[in-house]
């Protein structure tokens, strides 16, 4: 008997979670910078659409909340940005489910710009306009790093038995 | 019942809608949320609150780093010591033979100050703090230090280098502090060239180490290799600590302002340990209201008294 009541495998979720922040902040040298993927849209993107039923849109804000107070943005910027994410990978988890490999990394490439673009916009009224591959070149290189992470995670759900 | 259960939750094609009204929520909440913060200081308390709970991920990325800081004081070589410490006396040496005139120069300047009747300067006291390794926005230029408000670290508060300005405390949260950097895209200095007493405003831009100097006429006396220090004007800066060094100065008659470009005197990149500045008397307090009495109309009404 499977009991629902006390939700199962929120250490992983949360392990997620907390590899990403740790991932986002890990110095790299300044010409590195660029290659960063955004770990956390990656994280909250795979929940999403394997596990619809439990990861949605609060998951996404209270992560850009942590996001924000990390990196040192503006309180609710990266929340916003997240809930977008949550919200398009949740709308479309069905189809996405049953595309080969390159067609997620499209759609994931697809979802990031929308990400980038609410950074972008907010940074613009703030006044932080400059570097645009720094803006930009993350957003292939996550679409690039989807498969591997869908990799590992997949492998974590299924071992840890997280639905 | 837990039949029912699984029943009412299918694995396979669950299509729960996501929630438009939910979503609808939540963004009105982040755009409410980045319209408070903007108006800086309301939400602190809920700063501080999440910035304690994401210090442990701060401590675990920072933990590498003061490892290896830890393991090469352990592992230090007896020579090496010996060699190090030879290096730090005679630089101390060097150091105290340049504050014997210091000295002399300091007690020269109360003395011109109280004939000028001028407030004399008053040091300000001085704290170490340490850099967390941490990458934060890449658009930003912000670092977090391992002082905060537990120690009396304040929002506002200047930060220094053995070189020169850094930048200034624009978050205290009980264990850590927010720096944002001179070279930050938000943030204008005020300061003077060393040389000629010449002021201006220097601003950050997109690169680390460089300040522009958006606002020089191009009958500026300026030049290449000029000091700038902070000329204390506004308040928040303290005055007379080096700021940038001039790299750049090319006039265009086309245009109304010269181009000059400043190399920050503080090493922003490489930096490791930073040195929190407590004023004398809190800056702060003398910033807007005082500063005009000491600018041409006070002058002005004392020149129509004499006569």
């Amino acid at each position: 008997m499977r009991d629902l009541s006390p939700p199962h495998g929120v250490g992983v979720i949360a392990g997620s979670y907390l590899a990403a922040l740790i991932l986002t902040i890990w110095p790299l040298p300044h010409w590195a910078e660029m290659l960063r993927p955004t770990w956390v849209a990656l994280v909250t993107i795979y929940w999403c659409l394997w596990l619809p039923q439990r990861i949605g849109v609060i998951t996404g804000f209270v992560a850009g909340l942590l996001l924000d107070a990390l990196t040192g943005t503006l309180l609710g910027e990266h929340a916003l940005a997240l809930v977008l994410v949550a919200w398009t990978a949740l709308w479309m988890h069905l189809q996405v489910r049953v595309f080969p490999w390159w067609q997620q990394c499209f759609v994931v490439l697809c979802i990031m710009l929308i990400y980038s673009f609410v950074l972008f916009w907010v940074d613009g009224m703030l006044g932080y306009t400059l570097g645009p591959a720094l803006r930009w070149t993350p957003v292939i290189v996550t679409a690039l790093v989807w498969p591997w992470v869908t990799l590992v995670l997949a492998r974590m759900q299924q071992r840890y038995r997280v639905s | 019942m837990a039949v029912f259960r699984r029943q009412r939750s299918p694995q396979l094609f669950s299509s729960r809608p996501a929630g438009a009204l939910r979503t609808l929520l939540l963004i009105v909440a982040s755009v409410v949320l980045m319209v408070y913060d903007r108006q800086s200081g309301r939400l602190q308390q809920m700063h501080a609150a999440l910035s304690t709970i994401v210090w442990p991920v701060q401590a675990v990325v920072n933990a590498p780093h003061a490892m290896l800081l830890w393991a090469t004081d352990k592992l230090a070589t007896h020579m090496a010591l010996v060699n190090e410490n030879d290096a730090l006396k005679s630089d101390l040496k060097f150091s105290t033979a340049q504050l014997q005139q210091y000295a002399a120069l300091e007690q020269e300047n109360m003395r011109l100050r109280a004939l000028l009747q001028v407030t004399p300067r008053v040091p300000g006291r001085i704290s170490v703090a340490q850099l967390l390794a941490a990458d934060l926005d890449p658009f930003r230029h912000l670092v977090v230090i391992d002082k905060g408000s537990q120690d009396g670290v304040y929002a506002g508060q200047t930060v220094l280098d053995e070189n020169g300005i850094v930048g200034q405390v624009t978050r205290a949260d009980p264990l850590t502090s927010e720096v944002t950097l001179i070279s930050d895209p938000s943030q204008a200095i005020q300061v003077e060239v060393n040389r000629t007493g010449l002021r201006t405003l220097a601003v950050g831009g997109a690169d680390l180490d460089q300040l522009s100097l958006p606002y020089l006429t191009n009958a500026a006396d300026i030049k290449e290799g000029d000091l700038l220090v902070s000329s204390g004007l506004g308040g928040h800066y303290p005055p007379g600590y080096p700021v940038a060094v001039v790299t750049h100065f090319e006039r265009d008659p086309a245009e109304p302002f010269a181009h000059a470009t400043a190399h920050t005197a503080a090493d922003l990149s490489h930096g490791h340990s930073v040195l929190l500045y407590w004023p004398a008397v809190p800056t702060t307090e003398i910033s807007v209201s005082k500063m005009p009495a000491a600018s041409p109309t006070a002058s002005k009404a004392r020149r129509r008294k004499k006569p």
